[in-house]
């Protein structure tokens, strides 16, 4: 298997797309700067993980790309369109192109409507199965993919376990052959033997449908394992990009390897042996977020400099980027 | 029987005595004294769907010091376990069993008296901290409104208390926060708040039901750290109740697994997760991504926790277990079994399941 993400990016391999994107809510308390000059990039055929707290913007970023939040400023472009100012109308055949699964398929799926009415949805609207019984094979298909039974469509999501809603939330999703489907948090409010199913669920519909998804958690474990590339976003921006296994290794960013050190392991001796960055205080408000690095009020390396310099994502290694005056990780880019 | 209670019940001295920094009375001659012990704990909730088996047969304890950890699924009664224990279950609940907090036993007293010994003897920490606070009262009231209650503190020594509670668990310029509302907290401040409210009376036990699982993991680490640094201090007893593994192994000293209403495996957190026997302990620990293993599946567990409704007649993991040694595992109950020192298992093999 190729790993997407090696050698160049051609704009054919681009999915979905934010540029320089910024959403802001207006509050009583002020502009909330909620996404605050983003540029990321989904790969076809990539799982590109999106991890930060909350607060932090990723949410809301995953949101834009679906157009369920309306940008401040930039682009957001999706399967080649730019679809940042499309009206309502054109937004619902953009939508056929990018599919999502929420946190709490209990929230996301209509109680009264049956799993296989939910599922259909999707395909009456965008008029994608011609008669009813075209319909149910469809229906039934899809519920086949995801490891659920056919009768399953004539149940209602409250018979079902947490575990199978979020099966009928992935089937919605698939319905409509998005280009990208967005995880919300797709796990995080199943029980941990049923997160590996749904994990091992997507990646086996990945591998055979040739799935793109921008897995947006705060596990960090199950981002590292579901993603082939990674971005962590702090208060709105994106403040480290790369591999998995070079983020999570040698973190360059500071808010990267405080969040890494703040994960507890499953390992006794480890967790009484090890010395963690605790990070003081909270994550700033995005009202006013602070001048310079947005991370140096808790960064335990901020310096002068920090408060005067907005630091751009530069790359620190090959195919890793952070956006940090003094990153922790800094080789010259691999000749090889 | 009742005596120390009695006495520490009429203590005051916490206005002059400021900074809980040594627990000296509790402490002397038997650090490792029982403060909290759970005797063949049975809960059973009576629903229109018939009653349901939340709890069976459960015991365990926790000493002076010590950190207890409930690990399981929801639905494993873990929580119930707690709210029964403490007198806190439901009114459809039926407890059986026995339960002691220091030298009392808990479970034969009328309501009023153990409310009573429950307020001034046990703090809790619950998941969202706004259930636990009242969103209209300034938090430094909520904080000491027990101590008041309890030990008898007037409203100006319960202020300064306050403030003291709230500079403990580390927020920031308490003088000034203490008339603060808890909407002007941010999540992992307000559980810093409940963990004040949790602290006012000097608890001998804390109970903590998964008090960071709505945190950030950053925010958690932050939490962890200090319940640790207070029990240090304090010599607290800690009961968490969690489903994070993780956690468990940064902060227990002994650790239960609840699948279905039941203890399937409860050791010393070193034998547990070094010879984790009972499968479903196994599967658990196996279902957690691991990075040495990257693009390989997961070892998933198939199908759902069961319902207490709905529990099978042997071994309720019996449905999903990949062993299934034993062809008795599932009609017959297996037996909680010594496997190492202080480490049992429910398993019919008394040298761990093969």
């Amino acid at each position: 298997m190729t790993r997407p993400g090696s050698g160049p990016v051609t704009a054919a391999d681009v999915v979905a797309e934010l540029d320089d994107l910024a959403v802001h809510f207006p509050t009583p308390a002020g502009v909330v700067r909620a996404v605050d000059g983003v540029t990321l990039a989904v790969r076809r055929g990539e799982t590109l993980g999106l991890v930060g707290e909350s607060g932090s913007g990723k949410s809301t970023a995953g949101l834009a790309l679906l157009r369920l939040v309306d940008p401040t400023a930039g682009r957001v472009r999706v399967a080649g369109a730019d679809v940042t100012s499309l009206s309502r109308r054109r937004l619902r055949g953009m939508r056929r192109h990018v599919a999502m699964v929420f946190q709490d398929p209990q929230a996301s799926l209509d109680p009264r409507r049956t799993v296989g009415d939910s599922i259909a949805e999707p395909l009456h609207v965008h008029r994608l199965a011609g008669s009813a019984a075209a319909r149910r094979d469809r229906v039934a298909e899809l519920l086949d993919l995801v490891g659920l039974r056919a009768d399953t469509a004539g149940r209602h999501p409250h018979e079902l376990s947490g575990g199978q809603r979020q099966r009928v939330g992935v089937a919605r999703a698939l319905a409509g052959e998005p280009d990208l489907i967005v995880l919300d948090e797709p796990i995080a409010s199943l029980d941990l033997s049923v997160q590996a199913q749904i994990m091992n669920l997507l990646r086996h519909l990945q591998r055979d449908l040739g799935l793109t998804y921008l897995f947006i958690a705060h596990d960090l474990a199950a981002v590292e394992h579901m993603s082939d590339r990674i971005a962590v976003m702090y208060l709105g921006r994106i403040v480290e990009t790369g591999p998995p296994e070079r983020l999570y290794r040698r973190p360059a960013h500071p808010y990267t390897a405080a969040l890494l050190s703040a994960v507890p392991v499953a390992d006794p001796r480890v967790e009484r042996q090890r010395r963690r960055t605790v990070l003081s205080g909270d994550i700033p408000s995005p009202v006013d977020p602070p001048s310079g690095c947005r991370f140096r009020t808790r960064c335990p390396q901020a310096r002068a400099e920090c408060a005067e310099t907005d630091p751009a994502l530069v790359e620190v290694s090959p195919d890793q980027h952070a956006a940090c005056l003094f990153p922790l990780v800094r080789e010259a880019a691999d000749p090889a | 029987m009742n005596e120390r209670t009695e006495r520490s019940e009429g203590r005051e001295g916490v206005p002059d005595r400021p900074g809980m920094t040594e627990r000296t009375e509790r402490s002397e001659g038997m650090p490792e004294q029982t403060v909290f012990s759970v005797e063949d704990l049975t809960v059973t909730v009576g629903t229109r769907r018939g009653p349901a088996r939340a709890v069976a047969g459960v015991s365990w304890q926790v000493r002076a010091g010590e950190t207890f950890a409930l690990v399981g699924e929801s639905g494993s009664g873990k929580s119930m376990t707690l709210l029964a224990a403490t007198g806190l279950a439901p009114r459809a609940a039926q407890v059986t069993g026995r339960v002691r907090l220091l030298d009392t036993e808990l479970s034969a007293l009328p309501d009023d008296r153990r409310r009573r010994l429950r307020g001034r003897h046990v703090g809790f920490v619950f998941q969202d901290p706004m259930t636990s606070l009242n969103p209209v009262l300034p938090v430094g009231r909520q904080v000491t409104e027990a101590a008041e209650a309890h030990l008898g503190l007037t409203r100006r020594a319960a202020r300064d208390r306050a403030v003291e509670l709230l500079d403990l668990v580390g927020i920031p310029s308490a003088a000034q926060r203490v008339d603060a509302f808890p909407h002007q907290f941010s999540g992992g401040m307000r559980q810093r708040v409940v963990i004040a409210m949790a602290l006012a009376c000097e608890p001998d036990l804390l109970i903590a039901d998964e008090p960071t699982t709505a945190l950030d993991v950053t925010t958690q680490a932050q939490i962890v750290e200090l319940v640790a640094d207070l029990q240090q201090r304090l010599g607290t007893a800690v009961v968490w109740v969690t489903h994070d593994l993780g956690v468990v192994a940064g902060i227990a000293d002994t650790v239960a697994v609840m699948y279905g209403g039941r203890i399937v495996e409860q050791g010393p957190v070193d034998a547990v997760f070094d010879a984790p026997t009972h499968p479903y302990t196994r599967a658990l620990l196996a279902a957690r991504p691991d990075p040495a293993r990257r693009g390989e599946d997961l070892v998933a567990i198939p199908g759902a926790p069961p319902s207490p409704l709905d529990l099978p007649p042997g071994c309720a993991f019996w449905p999903r277990c990949p062993v299934r040694a034993d062809p008795r595992c599932e009609h017959e109950l297996p037996p909680l079994t010594p496997v190492g020192a202080g480490h049992t298992v429910r398993t019919f093999y008394p040298g761990g399941t093969p």
